[in-house]
């Protein structure tokens, strides 16, 4: 692979993205007011309501705004993964997809490199999202945004690809709403995002459990330490692991050999 | 500046002969148990147009996913250039210039943003590029769109775009899939002579599938594809003389008139 023609063919897929998203400012709107509901009406009477204990990476007492915002920049994240492969979806059917996997450029290459532009408007979300939560009063660490910053390209890569692999499985566009309701809700909720994994466990054995299972729990809790600049090896492994899983499967999954979902509708011709 | 030029010597008068640009060599395909393609085999040379004609539902667009490595093929060898598509994908694909049968531009983005975006996978270098969709832009009459988002053209502006975006990288071999479909005649007309005047004017090496026979030239090579099968190959008037026919629209109404073997 010629080194200077995959950094031009990274370029411009990731300028394509940005476009589309400076383009799309509903996307971004919606992007940003989606988190800041849950923090500014969800979190505000959970503030009264509920108390948190000292529990890690915590050193003090928190409120509950301030212990949600990791699970909503990981609900960010989500968003924008399944936006990127529901946009995927859309591609494949207008046939944009065909003209990027008729690129001569491997195949893995070139779906890497849309999942990292999809993760940098992501990124760009995250950081917007923080700052306007910083104006209304839950402020994150100064110290761990920069460090956050490379955990949210990992996080940001891997809810890419568990929506990459979900797009190379969906034949039809329509299907795909069906599919983010059935993934993103539960995925969210049956996850530490809201509540502390030993507050669900008093509630619920087997909620516990599934939240256990949940790789959005390790996202999640990933962010958290890393903002408090504390190291959560089981988190790293966790969502690192998933990223190669679902990474791996959507190559395969978009590998030709059965015909792939590259074709779609266009390959119906002739 | 020669905005169309393939990759012959400047001046030269371009070939029309030597080795073949495209070889494909006993490829057959199946959609699980449907034979779509069998054994097929067909070479496209230099300066050449060669109609791929067929009914719809010959093969022709499972073919161009063969050719455009969208579908892989376990049997049969695709060499584009002179490189074996299944070992070397790259550079087999990087002599490759497509226009596919479904519009496939980005709506939401200008001529120009698209063409850049393409530049870009290509691995134009950004001058370069800016040069050369300033060039082609001019060629097909769109100078004046190129900040106009595509959703804003005609269904006869949009295929002129693509036809200049799979010209961008100067391809060896351009591939159109039924690329009038849906056009006006006037566009038609122009699609045409345009893929003639790359054909002879520059030396590229033309494989346009069609089911339109008035789409043909009497000097184009021709591949007739019926139920996954070639039926026919040769040039225009070898092929209705073969068949005892009066005309191509004859010939081709003989050659896939016969139930299909396999079908895709």
């Amino acid at each position: 692979m010629n080194a200077a023609h995959a950094g031009r063919a990274f370029y411009a897929i990731l300028w394509r993205e940005l476009l589309r998203f400076v383009q799309q400012r509903g996307r971004f709107f919606a992007a940003l007011v989606r988190p800041l509901v849950w923090l500014l009406v969800f979190a505000a009477g959970f503030r009264a309501t509920l108390g948190l204990s000292i529990i890690p990476p915590y050193e003090t007492y928190i409120t509950y705004d301030v212990y949600v915002v990791p699970g909503l920049i990981g609900l960010i994240q989500l968003f924008n993964g399944m936006q990127n492969s529901l946009s995927m979806v859309y591609d494949r059917e207008m046939g944009s997809m065909r003209v990027l996997l008729a690129t001569p450029l491997p195949r893995g290459y070139l779906l890497v490199a849309r999942m990292l532009s999809g993760t940098a408007v992501s990124i760009i979300q995250v950081y917007a999202f923080l700052a306007i939560a910083a104006l209304f009063g839950t402020e994150m660490p100064p110290s761990g945004l920069l460090p956050l910053l490379p955990v949210l390209v990992l996080t940001g890569l891997t809810l890419s690809a568990l929506g990459m692999f979900l797009s190379s499985r969906i034949r039809q566009l329509e299907n795909f709403a069906g599919v983010m309701n059935f993934l993103i809700f539960p995925m969210f909720f049956m996850s530490s995002a809201l509540y502390p994994l030993w507050r669900v466990r008093e509630g619920s054995v087997l909620l516990y459990e599934l939240c256990r299972f949940n790789p959005f729990t390790y996202v999640v809790e990933l962010v958290r330490s890393t903002l408090y600049l504390q190291f959560n090896a089981t988190a790293l492994a966790v969502v690192a692991g998933t990223l190669l899983v679902f990474g791996a499967l959507a190559i395969i999954g978009y590998t030709p050999a059965r015909g792939g979902p590259a074709a779609g509708r266009a390959g119906a011709g002739g | 500046m020669d905005v169309a030029s393939s990759r012959s010597a400047a001046g030269a008068e371009p070939a029309t002969g030597g080795a073949p640009t495209l070889r494909v060599r006993g490829l057959s395909y199946a959609y699980g148990k449907t034979r779509a393609l069998d054994d097929v085999a067909l070479e496209v040379r230099p300066g050449r147009v060669t109609a791929l004609l067929g009914p719809n539902g010959a093969g022709k667009t499972t073919l161009f996913s063969l050719i455009t490595g969208l579908f892989d093929s376990r049997q049969g060898d695709i060499e584009i250039a002179g490189h074996a598509l299944r070992k070397a994908r790259s550079r087999a694909l990087a002599s490759l210039g497509i226009v596919f049968q479904a519009q496939t531009l980005d709506l939401d983005l200008s001529v120009e943003q698209n063409l850049r975006y393409f530049a870009g996978l290509r691995g134009l270098p950004g001058r370069a590029a800016r040069l050369r969709i300033a060039a082609l832009l001019a060629e097909i009459g769109l100078a004046d769109k190129a900040k106009a988002k595509v959703r804003a053209l005609s269904g006869g502006q949009r295929r002129r775009v693509e036809v200049a975006r799979a010209l961008l990288d100067r391809p060896a071999l351009l591939l159109l899939d039924e690329p009038s479909t849906g056009l006006d005649i006037a566009t038609r007309r122009w699609l045409v002579e345009h893929i003639h005047h790359l054909a002879r004017g520059h030396g590229i090496a033309v494989l346009m599938a069609t089911h339109l026979t008035d789409e043909v030239m009497p000097e184009d090579d021709l591949v007739v594809l019926h139920g996954g099968r070639i039926v026919a190959t040769g040039r225009v008037e070898a092929v209705v003389r073969e068949n005892a026919a009066a005309s191509l629209d004859e010939a081709f109404t003989r050659l896939t008139s016969a139930k299909p073997e396999a079908a895709s």
